[in-house]
């Protein structure tokens, strides 16, 4: 059978500000057979989404194709005139973007931006192309396939929005579809559901695909064959079973590596007085009402407490109150309700009311290193500003801290002299953490910091964190949407749905059933590095129930609902015997029966 | 939404209201007074003091004001003091004349300005889109009463292709009102399309930036397409208040332009009222190009709420 799509040659250039050509792609080469699924995996700056636009004969601004062949069918794409280009994109290969809520203009409605490709090629009529359009909104099991198009992007939610974008690139039943890391903005919970109406529905069509991403498990789940990128040069090509089971490229072993987590910390957190206890937390946003309580709530009656020189992980999806409670603690959002105690006295709700000395001890670290750290100071500036600031240190030994502060984050002293805009995303987030460690605080919140980087860097970031714990005797709050990371440098560990403390224990009640039946969601959706694993999984999610308001908030969504209690009487504490404290009706037995088989990998 | 367009409805009337009394207040300090004016220098005390009482300017400020805004509210503008005739009278002769030379030079600048602007981010780059922002930045730099004064030179004396007065009475047919308006709306066109262009271009290319712009360039959307049905509709509410910004110069800042041409326009009434203390005239100009600016900046903004699909479709 003749290739689908091959690719020879290719060399794409990126040109700089001087005009001097660098190749960010080269001599980049493979080929695709009808129906297969190829993943494109490698990290930022590999040059994966590069190639994958120049299958569609684009380069970005700045950037050229200056060599190879792309040869699709029996079409030669690079040799197209842009009038043919235009007639070749989305007819017979098309893209689906990284952030669809991005890629969807915010002023159409979604069918009109749906068809548009439909009609523009003159494939079909509109009422064609609707009932097109509503047929694939079916197929990538939407709701209310009938009405979605009606809508604006920003009325449905993320994991819709990114099958609405499938869809979109569907419509013209084209020869290749290029997806573009099109679960990364996802929650894990969503991604699963995305990831299988996406298999589905290319299976279903006959459609090849590349799939691009960085994701090791999730492309295990989606590709036949992988192609291993790295400095925008294949370095490893091979069925996807091969790739995972017997890597051969050394780059690739490291990635095999980097995506199974290594436990860091303790099991259970250490004995230890707490250092911070946060009891009946309520915070939101907007003007509060006569009895207090803010107009939207975003934490409701939080209580947990963090040990000295442990390490606790709050866990949830996007909108969940994960960066809301680092927020509070830090007073940067003064809570509404209940108590936060450091070292047994009571912290001041707003951050104007704190000492210099309650501000030192409590220290926020930032997800993205890029905008939290000025790009016009060096870095010997903007570490030296807290150290004056909390310390009083001037001149020579301002300068001996910020060598010692380099050196606990393993940069090298020369850094001190760069702009952040010099440095690499892992060194940014080095400088990130150290201006915290700069204050010598007792409690560092990190809000998603390895989110932004990539698999290995991260995994680096992680362990300088542990390392630093234990040398400097620092108590950390360690925010992330990623179960991995959460449970592999956290010694206790919480989870909050909808602004509620569901399930808190110790890392090793967290690992093992029974669970939460949100935790148990999550622990569930996390993909595994073996192919099969998203056929094997069935659905743990509860088709959503918008019946009345509910008590639980996790009623509509609730595998092991009750109505006529869950949905009537607020769920109780309960302690389980593993150790672990949920928020949940059903007896433990009842959760044990309802859990998943247990797919948590072993970590201890 | 209706409750967001009421509320920018109701906070244009508040402005407004503001206005009044800032205008009014204004007004009042204006050294002199109508009735010194009006009798001239030889006039003794007691004169002045009956014709005040009998102009009610002896009554105190505030009540005054409440006077006169109960007035303006049943479409009183009062009388005038220099030539005892009603001001709605005055207004109502020259203010169609504005209007008249507002709109038209709007009908031809707003066209002109978006297109040219559109292109310039199309074309970003190009020596087209250089040139473009070179000459709006040079035209833009002319003072308006050079750009009047060379170009009656040129076309009214040098050549004798257009009238250099225009006055809108004597039209009788289209051609003769191109002949007496081209000068004095290529003019005002020079003062104001530059803004609107940079504006327009800035709020375009600023959308052309946007992701799902790549992504319509990837599902095969020809560039004209992008622009005006992907970007366009994207930077409504931006382009909508730099017109607004740029057309409301139409309203009061005409004073050259109507002076040069001598055009019977009511920027030219307001500056005669002032030389002749003609206070409740200068009242009402004021009042009308106050309205005339609010009621462009609400439209742009309602333009903005109406075409944010945020607001439209919650």
């Amino acid at each position: 059978m003749a290739a689908a799509l091959e690719v020879q040659g290719l060399e794409v250039v990126a040109r700089n500000a001087e005009g001097v050509e660098t190749p960010i792609v080269r001599d980049a080469s493979f080929a695709l057979a009808p129906g297969e699924v190829l993943a494109l995996i490698g990290e930022s700056g590999s040059g994966k989404t590069t190639i994958a636009l120049a299958l569609l004969g684009y380069a970005r601004p700045g950037c050229r194709i200056a060599q190879g062949s792309i040869r699709l069918g029996e079409t030669e794409v690079l040799a197209l005139s842009a009038r043919a280009l235009r007639d070749l994109r989305g007819r017979r290969v098309s893209y689906v973007a990284q952030s669809a809520a991005a890629a969807f203009n915010p002023a159409r409605s979604i069918m009109w931006q749906v068809t548009e490709m439909a009609l523009l090629h003159g494939i079909a009529s509109r009422q064609e192309a609707e009932a097109m359009a509503v047929a694939l909104f079916r197929a990538l099991a939407l709701p209310e396939p009938e009405r979605v198009g009606d809508r604006y992007p920003h009325q449905v939610s993320g994991g819709q929005l990114q099958r609405l974008m499938a869809a979109m690139a569907l419509i013209a039943e084209p020869e290749l579809v290029v997806l573009d890391e099109p679960t990364t903005a996802l929650d894990v919970t969503t991604q699963i559901e995305v990831l299988r109406a996406f298999k589905a529905v290319l299976r279903a069509r006959g459609a090849s695909a590349v799939y691009v991403s960085h994701d090791l498990a999730v492309v295990a789940q989606i590709a036949d064959r992988i192609v291993v990128l790295r400095d925008g040069v294949i370095r490893e090509t091979g069925p996807t079973g091969q790739i995972l089971s017997a890597p051969a490229h050394p780059y690739t072993k490291s990635l095999v590596a980097a995506a199974a987590p290594v436990p860091r910390g303790a099991a259970a957190p250490p004995e230890a007085p707490p250092l911070l206890v946060v009891e009946g937390l309520v915070a939101g946003y907007g003007r509060g009402g006569r009895d207090g309580m803010p107009a939207v709530p975003v934490l409701r009656e939080v209580d947990f407490a963090i040990r000295r020189g442990s390490s606790l992980g709050v866990i949830g999806e996007s909108g969940s109150g994960k960066s809301t409670l680092a927020r509070v603690i830090a007073g940067l959002l003064p809570m509404a309700r209940g108590s936060i105690t450091l070292d047994g006295q009571p912290l001041p709700a707003a951050i104007g009311q704190r000492t210099p000395d309650q501000l030192r001890r409590i220290q926020l670290v930032f997800q993205s290193a890029d905008t939290a750290l000025n790009p016009r100071r060096s870095v010997a500036r903007i570490l030296g500003r807290p150290i004056e600031f909390f310390h009083g240190a001037k001149g020579a030994e301002r300068d001996r801290r910020v060598r010692r502060l380099l050196d606990l984050v393993q940069l090298p002293a020369a850094a001190a002299d760069r702009l952040p805009g010099e440095l690499s995303g892992g060194q940014k987030q080095r400088v990130n953490l150290a201006r915290a460690l700069a204050a010598e605080p007792d409690l560092i919140l990190c809000d998603e910091v390895t989110s932004a980087l990539d698999t290995v860097v991260g995994a680096a970031i992680l362990d300088l964190m542990d390392g630093l714990r234990r040398e400097l005797g620092l108590s950390t709050m360690f925010i992330s949407h990623d179960l991995h990371t959460v449970r592999s440098v956290c010694d206790e560990v919480m989870v909050l749905y909808a602004g509620q403390r569901v399930e808190a224990g110790s890392r090793r009640a967290i690992q093992a059933a029974p669970w939460h039946p949100y935790t148990g969601l999550l622990i569930a959706s996390v993909p595994e590095l073996r192919p099969g694993w998203l056929e094997e999984r069935g659905t743990v999610s509860a088709p959503p129930d918008r019946a009345g308001p509910a008590c639980c908030t996790f009623f509509p969504r609730c595998p092991l609902r009750q109505p006529g209690q869950c949905d009537v009487v607020p769920p109780p504490v309960q302690h389980l015997a593993k150790g672990s404290a949920i928020l949940c009706h059903r007896s433990e037995a009842e959760l044990l029966a309802g859990a998943e088989p247990a797919t948590a990998e072993p970590l201890v | 939404m209706l409750k967001l367009v009421a509320s920018r409805l109701a906070l244009g009337i508040l402005s407004l209201l503001l206005v009044s009394a800032a205008v009014f207040a204004i007004t009042s300090l204006l050294p002199g007074d109508a009735a010194e004016e009006l009798l001239g220098q030889y006039a003794t005390r007691e004169t002045v003091e009956a014709l005040r009482a009998s102009l009610g300017l002896d009554q105190p400020a505030p009540l005054r004001y409440l006077h006169w805004l109960g007035g303006l509210l049943t479409g009183d503008f009062g009388r005038s003091l220099a030539n005892n005739v009603p001001v709605a009278q005055l207004i109502g002769a020259r203010l169609p004349n504005s209007l008249m030379l507002a709109g038209a030079t709007a009908v031809v600048s707003v066209p002109l300005a978006l297109a040219i602007g559109i292109t310039a981010a199309m074309w970003r780059g190009s020596l087209y889109d250089r040139a473009v922002s070179v000459l709006t930045l040079s035209i833009v730099s002319v003072p308006e009463f050079l750009v009047a004064t060379a170009s009656v030179l040129v076309f009214a004396v040098h050549l004798r292709w257009l009238s250099a007065l225009s006055a809108a009475s004597d039209i009788t047919s289209l051609a003769q009102f191109f002949r007496l308006f081209a000068l004095p709306v290529a003019t005002l066109c020079c003062v104001i399309v530059a803004q609107m262009i940079r504006l327009s271009r800035a709020a375009i290319i600023d959308q052309l930036r946007a992701p799902y712009v790549e992504m319509a360039v990837l599902k095969g959307v020809g560039p004209l397409r992008v622009v005006l049905r992907h970007a366009l509709p994207n930077a409504i509410g931006p382009i909508a208040n730099a017109i607004a910004l740029s057309l409301s110069y139409l309203i009061g800042g005409v004073i050259i332009v109507e002076t040069i041409f001598n055009y019977p326009g009511i920027a030219k009434l307001m500056v005669d009222g002032v030389s002749t203390r003609d206070l409740p005239l200068v009242q009402a100009c004021a009042m009308i190009f106050c309205a005339g600016y609010l009621l462009l900046v609400t439209v742009a903004d309602l333009c903005a709420i109406l075409s944010n699909p945020r607001l439209r479709h919650p």
